[in-house]
């Protein structure tokens, strides 16, 4: 809604200020003046941030870019000594572990948001509703350090001998579970992955599932629905858009996480058949080898891996809050 | 029948989902406490990152980490409060802020090593060399939209009354902002710091190539700086006993100061709400 401007409504009142006052006006206006562009310069600061993240990576990754050409993205192998480097490898790895975390994720994410708007008692709502926030407070590296220390052991010993015994035999599906438990790899690094982005999801489904209107809910309570009718029916249809953009703003923090993944991935530059194996991701990459990499080309490659997680996960982003923002806007709410 | 067997399924599987995240936090914080304070003595706060097989502690990277920390909030949380006044205040509704709320909020979720890339491009490949500067510069770049998008909203919730009374009285917005909004909106702008620093204390990625890691006590800004985050990794992913056993140490240490900063923030919040319920 466009209303009139507030500061625009003042101007009158600063005008009667003027007549009775001039100097002290004057000295008034080169401060509002100040303030005023500092205030701008800090704004525009921000689109500069992002404008600058684009183009100094472009530059950075332009020899790799132009060395290797579009054959980059396309080619799996990655050998430093050859000076050889192509990115399928990582980008496989990103996009797998990004979905199994998406896969884990948000079905469970689902079940939270539905918990605490529906079933829980008021008294708990709060307490399990900051609990979850906390886990999104928790930072990446301590996922990754109790990943390697605490989950990759428990798989490697329980889950994935199951997995391997029970589907591995399955035509097809089976290529996915073969191959001895290393504990670490791609399926452990998804597991992760799904447990640091699993509040984000609660969160933003909570908040989404918050704006639907009562008066809905309680008209299908009303026709003699269940619960369950009443947020399948009413619920979701209703929040459709939000729980879009919630899911897609995970698989956004999936895509860039970096620390969690680089503990339990095992940093394998090759593609492999199997869950179990171990692989790399765009992020992980770069952590590992970064500060190693000699060459300009190797250095050159790995920022070119960064300029394609920008670009990934800017896409990715950008389509969810486009999203929310048709919500809040339908709604009039802050969802 | 049919539809209560399936209600109850499925709302027995939700109340399953809420178990497992929960569990999952408690999971992490038990084998954080379980290692950690094995670990924790007072050696940790008094002496250096020890050399493989050797004692020590990690008093340089818990005085870099605050170091750095410390300056990314010094020097973003005033382009992020300046900023979010600009949205808030001079430009609600020009097409510019539209474009940058849109902006900060991708710049919200966007991944910290890419950030970590950029201020190596800009700093650290100039310079020559990994520094302490570079990283504060990193950590108060993605300090920014925490800061911004917490001053934006709480601005907006000032009364409009109030804003309305000093432009009454002749106040230039300059002076409606300093001495009205921002003393009413303080608690929310404070939140808005804590959780930036939260934000910003845990974070290893942008670290990893720009403050780098220094085994030894380092107040030079313009060198590599320890940092309990990249101390962590680095001796996590070691083979030796003593260092994964500071890793715990050092791991446990950042989360409880993450999770007392996150709670305050939180607990500040409810303060302000419950202040604003009743002034009404």
């Amino acid at each position: 809604m466009p209303g009139p401007s507030y500061f625009g409504a003042t101007r009158s009142e600063t005008d009667i200020v003027a007549i009775i006052d001039p100097g002290h006006a004057a000295k008034q206006l080169i401060f509002e003046r100040i303030f005023r562009s500092a205030t701008f310069i800090a704004a525009i600061l921000v689109l500069l941030i992002l404008g600058g993240v684009a183009v100094s990576l472009l530059r950075g990754a332009w020899p790799a870019l132009s060395h290797f050409g579009f054959g980059f993205v396309t080619r799996e192998i990655w050998n430093p000594v050859t000076d050889q480097f192509g990115a399928l490898a990582p980008i496989y790895g990103t996009v797998v572990t990004s979905l199994i975390a998406m896969l884990i994720a948000v079905p469970t994410g689902f079940g939270i948001a539905l918990f605490l708007t529906e079933l829980c008692p008021p008294l708990l709502k709060r307490p399990i509703g900051v609990a979850v926030e906390l886990l999104a407070a928790v930072p990446s590296i301590i996922f990754g350090i109790w990943g390697l220390f605490v989950l990759a052991p428990v798989l490697q010993r329980h889950v994935q001998p199951w997995l391997i015994r029970n589907l591995g035999d399955i035509p097809a599906v089976g290529h996915l579970f073969k191959g001895p438990p290393y504990g670490i790899g791609i399926l452990t690094a998804g597991v992760v992955l799904a447990i640091m982005v699993l509040p984000f999801i609660a969160a933003t489904m909570r908040d989404v599932f918050d704006t639907v209107p009562p008066m809905l809910k309680e008209s299908g309570y009303g026709l003699g629905a269940t619960t369950w009718e009443v947020i399948w029916n009413v619920v979701v249809p209703h929040s459709r858009v939000g729980i879009v953009g919630g899911v897609m703003l995970g698989l956004g923090r999936a895509l860039g996480e970096t620390m969690a993944v680089t503990f339990v991935i095992g940093n394998a530059h090759r593609i492999s058949s199997s869950l179990l194996a171990p692989g790399t991701t765009i992020s992980s990459a770069i952590a590992n080898e970064f500060t190693e990499a000699v060459g300009d080309l190797y250095t050159s490659s790995l920022i070119a891996l960064g300029l394609l997680l920008f670009l990934i996960t800017f896409t990715v982003i950008a389509l969810a809050q486009a999203m929310l923002r048709r919500l809040e806007r339908r709604t009039g709410a802050v969802a | 029948m049919f539809r209560k067997i399936k209600n109850g399924a499925f709302l027995a599987l939700s109340l399953i989902a809420t178990l497992t995240g929960l569990a999952c936090l408690a999971a992490i914080l038990w084998t954080l406490i379980s290692h950690g304070v094995a670990g924790l003595s007072g050696r940790i706060f008094t002496q250096m990152t020890p050399p493989p097989g050797g004692q020590g502690g990690l008093l340089n990277a818990i005085y870099g980490s605050g170091v750095m920390t410390l300056l990314g909030i010094l020097i973003g949380s005033p382009v992020g409060v300046l900023a979010g006044t600009y949205l808030a205040e001079y430009g609600k509704n020009s097409r510019l802020s539209v474009a940058i709320r849109f902006i900060n909020d991708v710049l919200l979720s966007a991944p910290s090593i890419v950030i970590g890339l950029f201020v190596y491009e800009i700093i650290v490949v100039r310079m020559g060399h990994f520094s302490a500067v570079a990283g504060a510069l990193a950590l108060a770049i993605l300090a920014i939209p925490v800061t911004l998008r917490t001053t934006e909203d709480m601005l907006n919730l000032v009364p409009v009354g109030m804003k309305d009374s000093s432009a009454a009285l002749g106040a230039y917005p300059w002076r409606t902002i300093l001495s009205v909004l921002y003393p009413a909106a303080r608690s929310g702008i404070v939140t808005g710091l804590l959780l930036a620093i939260a934000r910003i204390s845990g974070e290893t990625a942008p670290l990893l190539f720009t403050s780098l890691n220094n085994q030894f006590w380092s107040t030079n800004l313009n060198a590599p700086m320890a940092n309990l985050p990249v101390v962590i990794f680095q001796f996590a992913l070691s083979p030796y006993k003593d260092w994964q056993d500071l890793a715990w140490a050092g791991a446990l240490i950042i989360t409880v100061t993450i999770l007392i900063l996150s709670i305050s923030a939180r607990v500040l919040l409810a303060l302000l709400q419950t202040e604003r319920g009743a002034g009404r």
